[in-house]
């Protein structure tokens, strides 16, 4: 077994494994990479560390020094991911968090010592965005890192993610992954066309704007500046709509391979499906997905267990991806 | 046949409270523009003075987001169904 000084060093590096059992053709692979094995159990304790790091090299925050403060939003795994680094490095955390997420985030946010500010559950990740700049702004002193505009959100998945998916999987033809901050895409998607320009990048992505119900106009609306800064547009090839049935009913097909994956990850699996219908049956296609996280923070939505439909309904009113 | 327009909440106050209305045209710019011409009020959420889509509203045909099928030139089919969605803050991806 390995030995490491920090968990930090545990972040990154995980596997890969094939899921074509699922694949809808034999002549498309299907791989995932899990990013649940990462120690604060999501593919953001990549991008919480390189947040972190970046802000000490550039001396925003500065180690041992006391009484250091850092608010951001999110809708749960970047905070967890951002408590667990931001308590190892001696900083106090505030995450802007909507009151609709499942129980069991807020209670790992408090497990590794971040504080809770509420943001409204029907204006979702909107809501907590809005809310923490108009906190930072009445508190300069805390430092806010801002996780949808910062570069080194895809500078992590440039210089970590993408290497190492093409170093597992040298024939990649297509990358799939869930649109978010879009860091993950932006950041995996321009390192593999940079090293392999005929990768299709394929973003999935829920319809967040069914479910949000605080918007009073499209001007109220959002797009990540890291999206826009990066040419998002131009990088993705692709970007497809996944419903949440289709979400719960792939998260649970998943552990028919022996994956038991948080239910984004059933999102970016059904898109990886979608994508494989598309390729031509005479040639060989080779899907690299992501797996955002491992399904424990959402047992409570009862998504394997319950009636689909009610999960279904339950989703309207719960943030779980 | 005609194809099915869903709208979301934020946009439905434009649109005489409805959530689905039928539409035809051969193109996403076709549609959009029929809906103007009935719902005059929608056209500012919409379309921007030079026609392309504003820069908050997806426009997706059946699963896929027009932007990447050639925007408002992307071809509708009769049984399709077309969602406009605001562009919010996403989640934990």
């Amino acid at each position: 077994m390995a030995r490491y000084a920090s968990v930090l060093d545990l972040i990154g590096d995980t596997p890969v494994v094939d899921v074509s059992a699922l694949s809808p053709k034999s002549n498309v692979t299907i791989l995932a990479k899990l990013e649940g094995r990462n120690p604060a159990g999501s593919v953001k304790d990549r991008v919480a560390l390189a947040l972190v790091e970046a802000a000490e090299r550039d001396g925003v925050l500065i180690p041992g020094q006391p009484d250091q403060t850092l608010i951001e939003p999110s809708s749960g795994n970047t905070g967890i991911a951002l408590a667990m680094v931001c308590r190892l490095r001696g900083y106090h955390l505030k995450v802007v968090l909507p009151t609709n997420v499942s129980p069991e985030r807020r209670q790992l946010l408090l497990a590794h010592g971040a504080e809770i500010i509420d943001s409204s559950g029907t204006e979702g990740s909107n809501g907590a965005v809005r809310l923490a700049h108009e906190l930072s702004a009445k508190h300069p002193e805390w430092v806010f890192l801002y996780q949808y505009a910062n570069p080194a959100n895809p500078w992590a998945h440039y210089t970590t993610t993408g290497p190492e998916i093409l170093a597992d999987v040298p024939e990649v033809t297509h990358f799939v992954a869930g649109l978010g901050t879009s860091g993950t895409l932006m950041g995996v998607g321009r390192y593999l066309k940079e090293h392999s320009p005929h990768v299709q990048v394929w973003a999935v992505e829920p319809p967040s704007g069914e479910i949000v119900d605080g918007l009073r106009s499209l001007d109220d609306g959002y797009v990540p500046p890291i999206f826009i800064d990066n040419r998002g547009e131009q990088l993705l090839d692709r970007k497809v709509i996944v419903r949440p049935r289709e979400s719960i009913e792939w998260t649970r097909r998943l552990t028919e391979v022996g994956l038991f994956v948080g239910i984004s990850s059933g999102a970016i699996m059904a898109g990886a499906v979608k994508c494989a219908r598309e390729v031509d049956d005479g040639a060989n296609a080779t899907i690299v997905m992501i797996v955002c996280d491992d399904g424990w923070k959402y047992l409570s939505t009862g998504a394997w267990s319950d009636d689909i439909d009610d999960v279904v309904e339950r989703a309207r009113t719960t943030i779980y991806f | 046949m005609s194809a099915v327009l869903r709208v979301p909440t934020v946009l439905r106050s434009a649109v005489g409270g409805k959530s689905e209305i039928a539409v035809d045209g051969a193109t996403v710019g076709e549609v959009l523009q029929q809906l103007t011409n009935v719902y005059p009020a929608i056209k500012g959420q919409l379309l921007n003075d030079d026609g392309s889509l504003h820069r908050f509203l997806n426009v997706y045909v059946n699963d896929d987001d027009v932007r990447y099928l050639g925007g408002v030139e992307a071809a509708i089919r009769p049984d399709d169904e077309i969602t406009l969605l605001p562009a919010v803050a996403g989640g934990a991806w």
